[in-house]
Formats: C-alpha cells, sequence, structure tokens
C-alpha cells in the first residue's frame, strides 16, 4: 500500500513539473514583446530594455524558472502586467470558489438526475421510456456546451426571465441569491454531464443486473428498489467514479465556457481575459492551479477505488 | 418486476435505430411508408415557406412534417431493403457527404459574399431565412450571406479537424511505436510526456495555447493535434506491444530485417488500422474544440468564418431578435456533430480497437 | 430446536410417502405444475426453453431434475420459482402453485413474500450469487429484516445461528467478511443459508455444485440433505451430473429439449431406464465396477434449436433406436403402454402423466416417460 502511493506521488510530482515548464516556457513563446504590453506602445528602447531587465526577462530560461518556480512553491505566483497589476495569487483565491461552485454544483444536478434516469433505462432495457432516454442523452452528447448554454440563456434567462445573467452573488452574501445566480450556469454544465452518466451507468447497470446475485436478492424476495440501491448500484458506482475522472476534464472546459457565457467571476473568465491580454503571468499561475486540481482530483479517485471495493482494499492492504 | 432476465442486451448502449430489427422485414410497408413520407417532406417543405401563420405554428407544422417524413422514410426503407435498415445512419451518412462536398467545393459554388463587408453594403442586414430568395439561409449583421459563411465555415472546421487528426496520426504514432518497440528509457519519458499533457484540461491547453500561437489555420490544427496526441500514443504503443511478439514480426527480424524496416513495414500497417478508427470518433470532438475556441474569440478570427464565431455574433441581444443568427450555425454544428458521433458509435461497435488486438 | 425439526422431517416423509399411496385421501401436493411453457424473446425468434412440463412435489420429497446444459431444467427451475414470468423478454403459460397459490398469477409484492417465506433458490456458481461488495452479515440479515420484521440485533443473532447451521465455522466473524473473503464451499453454504433465511417450505438447488472441487461437492450435497432431515422442507435439485442426483432424489425427472422425457422413482430410473435418452446419460457416467479403462460413451450430436425444434421426437437425431415414426409423430409423456394402447391414446401434452405419476404408487409404477420405442427393461441396466 505504502509502496504503491509513494510509487503514485512520484509520477504526479513528474507530471506538475513537465507541466509547469511548459506553462512557464510560455512566455518564451509568446510571440508578444511583455515589455510592450505593460508600458503600452510609444516608450523608448531603453525603457523597454530597462522593463525587460526588471522583470527578469533576460536571465537564461533555468535561471528564471527557477526564481518563478521557488516562489510558486512558497503560493506567490506573481503579479499581473495589466494594470492594477494585481497579486497573480490573490485574484486566484477569488475566482477558484466561483468556479468550483459552479462545477460541483452542476456535478451534483447531473448525478441526482442521472442515477434514477440510468436505473429506469436498465431495469426497463429496451422499453419506451430507455429509447426516449437513449436517443435524448445521444442528442444533447452532440450539442457543444456554449450552444446549450447560450439556448438556456435565450430561454430562461431572456424570454421568460425566470433567472438573471451576467452577475455574481458571493456564497457568503447570500445563499438564496447566490443559488439563483448560480443555478442556470450549473443546468448548463449539468446536460451534457448527465447525458454522458446516464448512458454510461444504464450500460454499466444493465450488465450488473444480469448477475447471478441480483437474481439472488430477487430470490430473497426484495424488492425491485432495494436491489437496485443495495445491490445494483454500488458494484456500478466503480465504473461511475472512472467516469467522474475522465469527465473532469470536460467539467473543467464547460466550467470556463460557462463562465464567460454568463459573465461569473471564476477562473475560466480570468484565464480567457488574460489570455486575450496577453497577462502571462496571470495564465501561467491560473493554468498551473487548474492543472494541479486536476492531477490530484484524478489521483484522489484513483485512490478511492480502494475504500469502496473491498477486494481492492483486501489487495492493497 | 419480470423484465430483468439474463439475456445478452441485443442493442448495447447504442441509440436504437427507429426499426426495430427483431421483427422480419415485410415488404407491405413500403407502401404506407411512401405515403408517410411524402406528405411528411411536403409539409416540412412548405411550412416556412407558405404556412400564414406565426413563428411557433410553423415551427411546430415543420416538426411534425420531419417526424412524419422520417417514419415514412423509415418504413419505406426497411420494406425495400429489408428490417435492418437504418435510416438514421444514412441520413448521418448523406450529411457528412454533403458538408464535405460543399466545403470542397465552395470556392466553385455559386454563393453570396461571405467575408468582404465592403461587398454587402447594399445588402440587408440581419435578413432572415427564405428559401427562394437570394441568402436562403438570411444574412448577418454586414449583410453577409450566411449559407456561403456555413460552407466556407464548414471548410475551416473540416481542414483544422482532420487535419489535427492526421498530425495527432502521424506523429502520435510515430512516438507510440518507438515508445513500444524500444521501451526502457524511450517508453518513460514517453509516458511522462503524455501525462503532462492529459494533466491539463482540453479546453485550457488550448486556451493557453490560443494566448501563445498566431490563431491561423495552421496553429489551431497543431493545437487541437495536441489534444489527440496522448490517446494516439497510447493507442499506438499499446498495439505495438502486442505485435512486437507475433511471429511475423520475429521472422522478420530472424530474416536480419534492420528495426527501422520492422518498425516500417511490419508494425505501422497493424497500428494503423486502430489509430484512423479512433481519429473518426475524435473529428467530432476536434470540431466542438475548435468551434469552442472560435466562440471564445481565441480561434478563427472574423471576418473570416467559423461556425463558432457566427455563434459568437449571435451572444447578447442579436439572438433575441434575429434568432437565425445563432440557429443556423448552432444547428450546422449540431448535425454534423450528431452525424460524426452516431457513425462513429456503429463503426466502433463493428470495428472495436480493442478487437482489433486479438 | 434441530430435535424437534428432525422429528417432524420424519412425520414430513412418512406423510409424504402415504401421500404417494393415496393423494385423493391425502392433502394436495406442495408444488403442482401443470403444462408450464416458457418461450424466450430472441432475435431469431421464440426460443422454446421449457415446452409443456407437468410434475408435482409433496413436501418434505426430493425431486431430481436432470439434463444436458440447455435442456431447459434451469429455466424449469426459475420459471417454477417465478423469477422468469411474462415480461419483455418472455412468456410464461401454464401453472405454477405452490401451497395452492398460482405463483405466475400473484401480484409483484405478493411473489415477493413468496419467495421470502415459501420458497428459496440456491444458485450455480457462489462466486457470482454474493454480491461482492456487501459483507455476508447484510445478505442474510436483509430479508430476515425485510419479511420477518426482525430488529437489527435478532436478525444478526439468526443469521449467525443460519450460519451455524449450514455449518461454517465461527459464524459471528464470518458476518462482518466479504464474500471473496470465503473459500468456495463456505460461499456456497452462505448461499445456502440465505435461501434458507425464512425457513421456506420449497428449495430449489439449481446445479448447486457444479462450480465446486469434488470434495466440497459431497460437503454440500450432505448439508443440503441433512437440512432437509432436519427443517423437512421439498426440494428441487437441479443438476446435469446424473451422480449428483443419484442416492438424494426420491423421483428423478430426466429434461430433454424443454421437455420432460422419464420420470420415475430415483431407484427404478437407475436400474432400468426406459427412454433411450436416459439410458445415454447413464451409460455416460463412470461406474466403478466397470473394468478398467472400458469406453465411456458420449452423446453423439448436440441438443436441438430451440427456436426451431425438429418435429417428431426431439431426441430422434441423437437417438440409436430411432426409427421412421420417431421423426413424425412426437411421443407422449405416460406410462408404460398396455397391449393395444400406449401413448396414441393421450392427447398432446403430459397433463394426464403428471396425474398418473402422482396418483400411481411409488416404484416401478409411477414411472411415466415419452417414448415409442423404450429401452427394453431386460437389455437394460448393464449398458
Amino acid at each position: 500500500m505504502a509502496w504503491s502511493v509513494l510509487k503514485r506521488l512520484a509520477e504526479i510530482a513528474a507530471v506538475l513539473f513537465v507541466v509547469s515548464v511548459g506553462t512557464f516556457a510560455l512566455v518564451d513563446l509568446t510571440p508578444g514583446d511583455p515589455a510592450i504590453t505593460v508600458l503600452g506602445e510609444g516608450h523608448t528602447a531603453e525603457e523597454y530594455a530597462a522593463l525587460r531587465d526588471e522583470m527578469g526577462l533576460n536571465d537564461p530560461f533555468l535561471v528564471r524558472y527557477g526564481s518563478w518556480l521557488g516562489s510558486a512553491l512558497h503560493g506567490d505566483l506573481g503579479t499581473s502586467l495589466i494594470p492594477p497589476n494585481s497579486d497573480v495569487t490573490e485574484r486566484i483565491a477569488a475566482a477558484l470558489p466561483v468556479s468550483a461552485e459552479v462545477a460541483v454544483l452542476g456535478l451534483a444536478m447531473a448525478l441526482v438526475v442521472s442515477i434514477p434516469l440510468a436505473m429506469w433505462s436498465a431495469y426497463h432495457a429496451d422499453g419506451r421510456v430507455d429509447r426516449i432516454v437513449g436517443a435524448g442523452t445521444f442528442g444533447i452528447l452532440s450539442v457543444p456546451s456554449f450552444l446549450a448554454g447560450l439556448l438556456i440563456i435565450m430561454v430562461f434567462s431572456n424570454q421568460l426571465g425566470w433567472f438573471p445573467r451576467a452577475e455574481w452573488v458571493r456564497l457568503g452574501e447570500s445563499l438564496g441569491d447566490n443559488l439563483h445566480h448560480a443555478f442556470l450556469p450549473a443546468l448548463t454544465i449539468a446536460l451534457a454531464e448527465t447525458a454522458m452518466f446516464t448512458r454510461i451507468l444504464r450500460g454499466d447497470l444493465i450488465t450488473t443486473l444480469q448477475e447471478d446475485f441480483i437474481l439472488a436478492a430477487r430470490a430473497k424476495g426484495m424488492s425491485p428498489v432495494r436491489v437496485l440501491f443495495s445491490d445494483a448500484l454500488r458494484p456500478s458506482s466503480f465504473s461511475l467514479i472512472t467516469l467522474l475522472g475522465i469527465s473532469l476534464g470536460r467539467l473543467i472546459g464547460s466550467t470556463v465556457i460557462v463562465e464567460y457565457l454568463f459573465a461569473l467571476p471564476g477562473m475560466g473568465t480570468l484565464i480567457i481575459g488574460s489570455a486575450d491580454k496577453g497577462d502571462f503571468p496571470m495564465v501561467q499561475g491560473a493554468v498551473l492551479v487548474v492543472a494541479l486540481i486536476y492531477v490530484l482530483a484524478n489521483a484522489l479517485i484513483d485512490l478511492s477505488y480502494g475504500y469502496l471495493d473491498p477486494r481492492i482494499r483486501r489487495a492493497h492492504v | 418486476m419480470s423484465d430483468i432476465v439474463e439475456l445478452p442486451d441485443p442493442a448495447g448502449s447504442g441509440p436504437r435505430p427507429a426499426g426495430d430489427a427483431r421483427r422480419p422485414a415485410t415488404r407491405h410497408l413500403s407502401l404506407p411508408g411512401l405515403g408517410l413520407a411524402v406528405p411528411g417532406i411536403a409539409l416540412a417543405a412548405l411550412a416556412p415557406a407558405v404556412l400564414p401563420a406565426p413563428g411557433w405554428v410553423v415551427f411546430l407544422a415543420f416538426a411534425a412534417g420531419l417526424a412524419l417524413a422520417y417514419a415514412g422514410l423509415a418504413r419505406l426503407g426497411r420494406g425495400v431493403f429489408g428490417g435492418s435498415f437504418d435510416l438514421m445512419f444514412w441520413l448521418c451518412l448523406a450529411w457528412l457527404v454533403v458538408v464535405v462536398l460543399a466545403a470542397i467545393l465552395a470556392p466553385v459554388l455559386p454563393l453570396g459574399e461571405y467575408r468582404d463587408i465592403a461587398k454587402t453594403i447594399d445588402a440587408p442586414a440581419m435578413a432572415p431565412p427564405s428559401l427562394f430568395s437570394e441568402h436562403p439561409l438570411g444574412t448577418n449583421n454586414f449583410g453577409l450571406d450566411l449559407l456561403a459563411r456555413i460552407i466556407h465555415g464548414a471548410r475551416a472546421s473540416l481542414l483544422v479537424s482532420i487535419g489535427a487528426v492526421a498530425i495527432g496520426m502521424v506523429v502520435g504514432g510515430g512516438i507510440g511505436i518507438l515508445a513500444g518497440y524500444f521501451r526502457r528509457l524511450t517508453d518513460t519519458v514517453t509516458g511522462v510526456f503524455t501525462n503532462s499533457l492529459l494533466a491539463v484540461p482540453p479546453l485550457i491547453l488550448l486556451i493557453a495555447l490560443g494566448t501563445v500561437l498566431e490563431p491561423n489555420l495552421r496553429n489551431i490544427a497543431i493545437a487541437l493535434s495536441l489534444l489527440a496526441l496522448p490517446s494516439m500514443i497510447r493507442m499506438a504503443r499499446a498495439s505495438t506491444l502486442t505485435f512486437a511478439q507475433r511471429e511475423f514480426v520475429l521472422a522478420a527480424k530472424a530474416m536480419g530485417a534492420s528495426r527501422w524496416r520492422v518498425m516500417g513495414r511490419e508494425l505501422l500497417p497493424n497500428v494503423l488500422l486502430p489509430l484512423a478508427s479512433y481519429g473518426m470518433v475524435i473529428v467530432s470532438v476536434l470540431i466542438v474544440a475548435e468551434a469552442s475556441l472560435s466562440f471564445l474569440g481565441l480561434g478563427i478570427q472574423p471576418p473570416d468564418p467559423s461556425w463558432g464565431n457566427m455563434i459568437a455574433e449571435g451572444e447578447g441581444n442579436a439572438f433575441q431578435d434575429y434568432p437565425h443568427i445563432v440557429l443556423v450555425p448552432g444547428v450546422t454544428l449540431f448535425l454534423t456533430v450528431f452525424a460524426f458521433n452516431l457513425i462513429g458509435e456503429k463503426a466502433r461497435k463493428r470495428w472495436d480497437p480493442r478487437q482489433a488486438k486479438l | 430446536m434441530s430435535q424437534r425439526h428432525h422429528t417432524s422431517g420424519h412425520h414430513t416423509s412418512g406423510h409424504h410417502t402415504s401421500g404417494h399411496r393415496a393423494p385423493d385421501a391425502g392433502r394436495a401436493p406442495l408444488l403442482v405444475v401443470d403444462d408450464l411453457r416458457t418461450e424466450i424473446h430472441t432475435p431469431r425468434g421464440d426460443m422454446k426453453a421449457v415446452d409443456g412440463v407437468s410434475l408435482t412435489l409433496d413436501a418434505g420429497e426430493t425431486l431430481g431434475i436432470v439434463g444436458e446444459s440447455g435442456s431447459g431444467k434451469s429455466v424449469l427451475g426459475r420459471t417454477i420459482m417465478g423469477l422468469y414470468t411474462t415480461g419483455s423478454t418472455m412468456t410464461v403459460s401454464g401453472r405454477v402453485l405452490v401451497d395452492g397459490a398460482d405463483v405466475h398469477a400473484l401480484t409483484a409484492a405478493a411473489r415477493r413474500e413468496l419467495w421470502g417465506t415459501g420458497v428459496g433458490m440456491v444458485f450455480q456458481d457462489p462466486m457470482t450469487a454474493l454480491n461482492p461488495v456487501k459483507k455476508i452479515g447484510l445478505h442474510l440479515t436483509e430479508s430476515l429484516r425485510g419479511h420477518g420484521g426482525l430488529s437489527r440485533a435478532a436478525a444478526r443473532a439468526r443469521a449467525e445461528e443460519l450460519l451455524r447451521l449450514v455449518g461454517i465455522p465461527e459464524p459471528a466473524r464470518r458476518l462482518d467478511q466479504y464474500p471473496h473473503e470465503l473459500s468456495g464451499g463456505m460461499r456456497q453454504r452462505v448461499v445456502i443459508a440465505m435461501a434458507l433465511a425464512n425457513s421456506p417450505k420449497l428449495l430449489i438447488a439449481d446445479e448447486p455444485t457444479t462450480a465446486l472441487d469434488v470434495t466440497v461437492q459431497k460437503q454440500i450435497l450432505d448439508l443440503l440433505g441433512r437440512l432437509q432431515d432436519e427443517l423437512g422442507m421439498a426440494i428441487i435439485l437441479v443438476s446435469h451430473n446424473l451422480q449428483v442426483v443419484a442416492g438424494r432424489a426420491d423421483r428423478v425427472a430426466v429434461m430433454y429439449a424443454g421437455r420432460i422425457v422419464e420420470l420415475a422413482a430415483a431407484d427404478a430410473l437407475f436400474a432400468a431406464p426406459r427412454h433411450p435418452y436416459t439410458e445415454a446419460l447413464l451409460a455416460s457416467v463412470p461406474r466403478l465396477h466397470h473394468p478398467p479403462h472400458s469406453r465411456l460413451e458420449a452423446i453423439g450430436g448436440a441438443p436441438p434449436d430451440m427456436v426451431a425444434p425438429p418435429p417428431g421426437c426431439r431426441f430422434a437425431p441423437r437417438c440409436r433406436y430411432a426409427r421412421e415414426d420417431c421423426r413424425q409423430a412426437s411421443p407422449v409423456l405416460g406410462p408404460e403402454p398396455g397391449p393395444g394402447g400406449g401413448p396414441e391414446n393421450g392427447p398432446g401434452n403430459g397433463r394426464e402423466a403428471a396425474r398418473v405419476s402422482g396418483s400411481e404408487p411409488g416404484g416401478e409404477g409411477a414411472r411415466v416417460f415419452a417414448c415409442h420405442h423404450p429401452v427394453r427393461p431386460v437389455t437394460a441396466g448393464g449398458s
């Protein structure tokens, strides 16, 4: 157990190292001159050169990377190039909760809808509901999230006026208002996830429902609901967790798009806005944080198998 | 209660074809099929053109016509071609053929102006779609013809996505074969590299690259190919590992073939098949990725059309007042992705790459 | 408690013998299966997995059902139980009466009640019949709490008692273990304990030893026999293996292609099979009294396709005695044809035969079989 965890940690460290080098190298690949980005056009060559020197841009790559990584490890990701030159770490700390809330809310909505839907579909496989769900989820998967978001805004926000668009109330200020504002973004995220979860879970449940232990549970006289939840869902939940890991990348992607669509002050808006303006310290920091979260979440999912499946748990102990 | 039995699910989790193959085909289905299809098509075609009714009535009539036509054609097809005829599959294939042909032939088709605003000063702006007019799918707020923009957008979209798949196949296949053949250090380094690529969420990776690269077709294709690369490498590596132990490879080695010859002549042809089938599947993912990037303003830049940046034109109030600005490219994008997904799913079921490794 | 059950077991088996002698005077049999048919819908067409089976079973009696894989014996067991019933994937017709209640006419809830308390089932493979992510204790207590309405503590105590009953050492510790932590034999004991949880009157054991080691097989079969004596329940023992059934079943039904081809008291059936298929099955079993290296006779050919079974006798294509009439008319399950009488008298199903088997006194006379040209009792037996 200890050995496998250590090995996994070494892998994570190696991957994070490569990612950090990659994100840092972005600057060197950037076509524009950061000094121009900061000062704007119309300054003398000396002024630009002085600034470049001050920013350390003339040092060798490894030196610059070392000092950046050193401060990053202390939680200092530098300052933004764009006025008001705010602290990158602070901006990320402010943006992260917004993204996390919307993503988690969307995920929760997807799970709440997809689990019963998949159960019904699998239990009545090939029935009318199953066919409709099958076709519906397949169709939804072909709708890109930005298109779905636009349509949702169009209907619920513009036409019906039930939900606001382009404002955000922090969780601390008012829970009700916060949820009211987070609903449509979460719904947009949940759409594709729901479709994906339902399809995978349905297929998995159909396999599980053919197992002898399902028949045995029925032969004991357990009710269908009990059989589904107690006997079928738990073995199937492993694939749901795998799926969670796979869909995490898409989830982050759709969160970025949803934030952009609904103008939420989250990581996505931060990254896109900074990318637009060439504010590379901000992009570097944000990408690094997102990658860190992504890698750690995946590792956590890997480890969680051991705790859910008694067979693996035993093998590890 | 009684529905659970230990029978294998015959159709898997894919989309159900409209017809159930269980029942044998019967020829007499063709006539009612024709009877349904003809009025259906007529209704769908005429509703938007002539029906003097409010928008939603027209829409409902249009949808009903389509449904009727679909049901009729499905029966007709089953009657003529047998019970396993899958109309949806053929419709999707037909759509893709139309899109690809239009994209290829765009320069010679008699289309309206698609990018030069100066030429459309006289054209109506935000004209709604009208099938038999000069602008069948309407115009945008500069008076540019939407049909022309859609077709030129398809050109960009397909070029970028298929180019990315090609780059991914060549580079990923090459790296994968090397890693699988040489093992040891090459394999480890490749593993860390692929894991690192996978460690950044796809869209974030694209956006990060968007800050760096000039947004032209070539660079976008390169950026997109990075999404396809990790899976391509893994797949090529896995296939190489399997095939490298097979007799024909050992025989080639025993006859004194060089390692490059073994890789090029013996392994590559076997690795190519799973890569190609995966490439088919991932095209739709890349089309969506390109559209998302262009929608965010980081991909193809206006006035050059792309489905993504066309949809972005409808952001804000334009969508509410002129829904066609979003719906025309949106529906096109949806249909194309849907068609790719459906055909990919069917292909995957038939030629599962996992079976290719037997 | 075990003492009491022991006596009641004796009482019941005594009753069943007398029941055989005088059915009209005694009480109704525990199980009546009447012209049961199970058609499974497949993409190729309807598969007649069970095609007109009739039989009866008295309380405390053991009936062996024997046949090749694919003969429909497992489907028959599950249809009797009501696990398989008319739905989108299959159609069931005919009747199954357990204690007078028509299993397939019950509501889903009433059927679940019956499964909990009236009928239990033991499955073939204990690896798959236990849910890998649930502890042994939960497997046992959930039905105890559901049907018996026991409290958590009482259910646990009863579960422990059940594990002890099926011969599992350290039952209290086992309750907190997962299925994969037990050996195959222990797992099958758990599956049996699960089936016994609410003291069913009928236990359907579907190939209970097929997945187990030979040494463990005997233990499990002995356990079933002991439990039957102690608890006085009736058992349907389904197996493809004649040896499993021999010496443990009171009567044996041989199934072929969805139908019973021969049904008789176990001793009589093994001593002198009348149906060629039974004879062939017996001939394919190694015997101790055979000389070493004597050839075992395999049955040539394969069972028929049950989507489109052949006309006439279904065994005819593989039968060494088959003649022209076998391929024309399907033989009817019935007793030994008298001179001039015989299968031709009976209308087309085994309903009558079942009554015959139930009403005739035990022994040679209760035998029924479906064959135009049965094996001569004189020539049989030695094979």
